[in-house]
């Protein structure tokens, strides 16, 4: 399975590079022309099999994920570190890291509770007091290692959970690598419309490679797939689930980078109702997508943001069903099938 | 042997208090290989019986080594999702985002969730999560998880073992599985040399509860020396510079009131005459290991304990040295050959009438 290849794939902001040439290898026989760009994006293209001019479109998914850079290494041979993207302190005690594309294997070192007083425990252990153990025993011996600036992401396998019901799987950087694995089934088709899949960087950083990417390609519409907040857990309050698993793709009206094109939107329930699809909205005002970095690129772009529900992005560990993920590359197959002409009837 | 492949099996298999099943099997055969004989007895500890080379009746030594780990028990099930409590003890703050394993009717991998960021108040992202308000999430739906999970089914952390470089190794159970692959390096060099007591090695159950195993065992074995074999606090950082050991720079034999003395002082010159690193460890209160337990067995039992140093303790990524076991497995050999006829008399308290 594709995506189990691209949740381990090793790839934080920055240094995506194992992911891209994953797609890279996926891709080349399915598509036209395969590019990259300054920043590190994949644009993978596509021919329409209409007449011209085609409309051309512009999906995206991003290829990074929140990860670790090494940032001091101490005399005792430990190593300290800072996030990249979003990550809380206190997910970080006690868990299994690997630092850069060669894996060396290190843990994030958590005192014993033993030696712990009560008032400690009831306070997060801030970053800075926190190290990656790799079993060096010196200063030295850790700089044969590692380096400052390395890469280091969590050390998760990716498992399917069950075989039916949610068909749910585990893994790590599910945002946004099902995002990848929506964008890369649609190359297996074939479309009217000119088709640029575009495989950003560095979405975590602010959006910054599907900002340029929009730039090259200068689509007429644009299409962004994540793997975004599921809250479905069950809590006291009343408080929305953003989106829940196992109810079928989550559409977005408005986060905090963009409001969706409302043509868009109609477009995606029309295609869903008329195929049985599931479908779900995403609660607006949170989080953001690289659809608010395309939406604005030029002269502006008409966008919207399809994702599969996952629950417990931005930690070790994420989980997401595959009825989703199937459900979102059958919408956006239908979707795509049905340009041209549905994009100008609106 | 290399103890390495040995210590991953033992860190990878499931055995909570109580529970200790997958484990024990593993132990049996291990143990086995260079035993006379292996038995289970009725709490469930394994009892490996090596006969030393002295005439009948011989004296005896038993060696414990607790394999039971901490763990979490399902309490109640919620619209697909699990509540749990703690049995033995985790720091809370290091159960968020972890991985897990729950034990119903089959082998349910499972996460125990943590919210994204994306939908916390400042304030909540800067605290820690109580275990009580975390939950265990198997991916399945409600009816599903009705069908194969309930009230009382445990869960243990599910974590592969790692080798890190510098001859470490990091995992969940280290504490005590470190010791059982200890206790059978033992057994092993064991049986390339003489030695004149009967040794039984002794994987206990349910010490994390309060030394169960340990107390049923010494009593029914009564050896007439009983050695503990358990794991310390290795230096890290956060932890005070006082009870904690380096990693790597051997292991520590306890002194205090729960040991005794001259038995203490026979392992600290054993280790001197292999030339090997050791730390005596003071415990001036009566402590939490098999040890205590052995200590006063029936009529008391004169009791050691060595101890293995290990970072992380009480969390998934327990890290230890791989030397430091060996040298573990050496001493205990090394000991145990130099029993004889005399060691018994030679614990006796000196009551100083010699004299008059």
């Amino acid at each position: 399975m594709l995506l189990e290849d691209l949740s381990h794939a090793f790839g934080p902001s920055g240094c995506e590079d194992e992911v891209r040439r994953l797609l890279a290898r996926a891709l080349r026989d399915k598509v036209d022309d395969l590019q990259t760009d300054a920043l590190g994006n994949l644009i993978a293209f596509k021919q329409g099999t209409g007449t011209q001019p085609r409309l051309k479109v512009m999906v995206d998914a991003h290829m990074d994920e929140v990860g670790l850079m090494i940032t001091r290494i101490e005399k005792n041979g430990l190593l300290g570190f800072r996030v990249v993207g979003g990550i809380l302190d206190r997910l970080l005690p006690a868990k299994g890291v690997v630092i850069g594309q060669k894996r060396l294997p290190g843990v994030i070192a958590a005192p014993p509770v033993h030696l712990t007083k009560p008032e400690q425990r009831r306070q997060v252990l801030p970053i800075d007091q926190l190290a990656v153990d790799i079993g060096a025993n010196s200063e030295d011996e850790a700089r044969e290692l590692v380096k400052i600036g390395d890469y280091a992401v969590f050390d998760t396998r990716f498992q399917v959970l069950g075989e039916d019901g949610l068909h749910a799987v585990k893994g790590k950087a599910f945002d946004d690598r099902m995002g990848c694995a929506v964008a890369s089934a649609l190359a297996d088709g074939e479309y009217a419309v000119d088709l640029y899949l575009s495989f950003s960087t560095q979405e975590e950083m602010g959006l910054r490679g599907a900002m340029v990417a929009a730039y090259r390609i200068g689509p007429d519409l644009a299409f962004a797939f994540e793997g975004t907040v599921c809250d479905d857990i069950p809590k006291k309050e009343d408080v929305s689930p953003t989106t829940e698993m196992g109810k079928g793709p989550a559409i977005t009206v408005m986060d905090r980078s963009f409001v969706a094109d409302q043509r868009l939107i109609h477009l995606l329930i029309e295609v869903a109702e008329a195929n049985g699809i599931p479908y779900q909205f995403k609660q607006p005002g949170v989080g953001s997508t690289d659809a608010g970095a395309i939406h604005l690129s030029r002269a502006g772009v008409p966008a919207v943001t399809v994702s599969v529900p996952c629950r417990y992005i931005h930690t070790p560990v994420s989980m997401a069903s595959l009825n989703d993920l199937d459900h979102t590359v059958a919408l956006m197959r239908a979707t795509l099938a049905a340009l041209p002409e549905k994009w100008r009837a609106a | 042997m290399d103890i390495v492949p040995l210590l991953k099996r033992l860190s990878e298999a499931s055995g909570i208090s109580g529970y200790e099943r997958e484990v024990r099997d593993i132990v049996r055969e291990v143990f086995g290989r260079h035993a006379d004989e292996v038995r289970i007895d009725t709490l469930g500890n394994v009892v490996a019986l090596k006969r030393g080379a002295a005439s009948e009746p011989r004296p005896s030594l038993m060696i414990a080594t607790h394999m039971d780990e901490i763990g979490l028990i399902i309490s109640a099930l919620e619209d697909g999702f699990l509540h749990f409590q703690q049995v033995g003890g985790y720091d809370d703050r290091v159960l968020l985002g972890q991985e897990v394993v729950v034990h119903g009717r089959r082998k349910l991998p499972g996460i125990i969730g943590a919210r994204p960021p994306h939908v916390l108040a400042q304030a909540e992202r800067e605290k820690p999560i109580p275990s009580d308000k975390l939950l265990i999430d198997v991916g399945l739906t409600p009816d599903e998880l009705a069908r194969v999970v309930r009230v009382g089914d445990l869960v243990t952390m599910n974590r592969s073992f790692v080798e890190l470089k510098g001859g470490m190794a990091a995992g969940k159970a280290l504490d005590n599985r470190v010791s059982v692959a200890a206790a059978a390096l033992c057994l092993e060099e064991l049986s390339r040399t003489r030695h004149w007591w009967d040794v039984y090695a002794v994987a206990t159950v349910q010490e994390e509860v309060g030394l169960k195993g340990a107390v049923a065992s010494a009593y029914g074995l009564q050896p007439d020396v009983g050695i503990a074999v358990d794991v310390t606090f290795a230096k890290q950082p956060s932890t005070p510079d006082e009870h904690t050991y380096e990693l790597g720079k051997g292991p520590t034999i306890g002194c205090g009131p729960n040991f005794h003395p001259k038995l203490q002082q026979a392992l600290m010159d054993t280790a001197k005459s292999l030339e090997m690193s050791v730390h005596l460890e003071p415990a001036a209160r009566v402590g939490g290991t098999d040890a205590v337990a052995i200590q006063v067995s029936r009529e008391g039992i004169p009791a050691a304990l060595i101890s293995i140093p290990l970072r992380n303790m009480h969390t998934p990524v327990e890290t230890v040295s791989v030397k430091d076991i060996e040298r573990v497995g050496r001493l205990l050999a090394a000991f145990i050959s130099g029993l004889d006829d005399d060691f018994i008399a030679s614990l006796a308290w000196d009551l100083g009438l010699d004299k008059e």
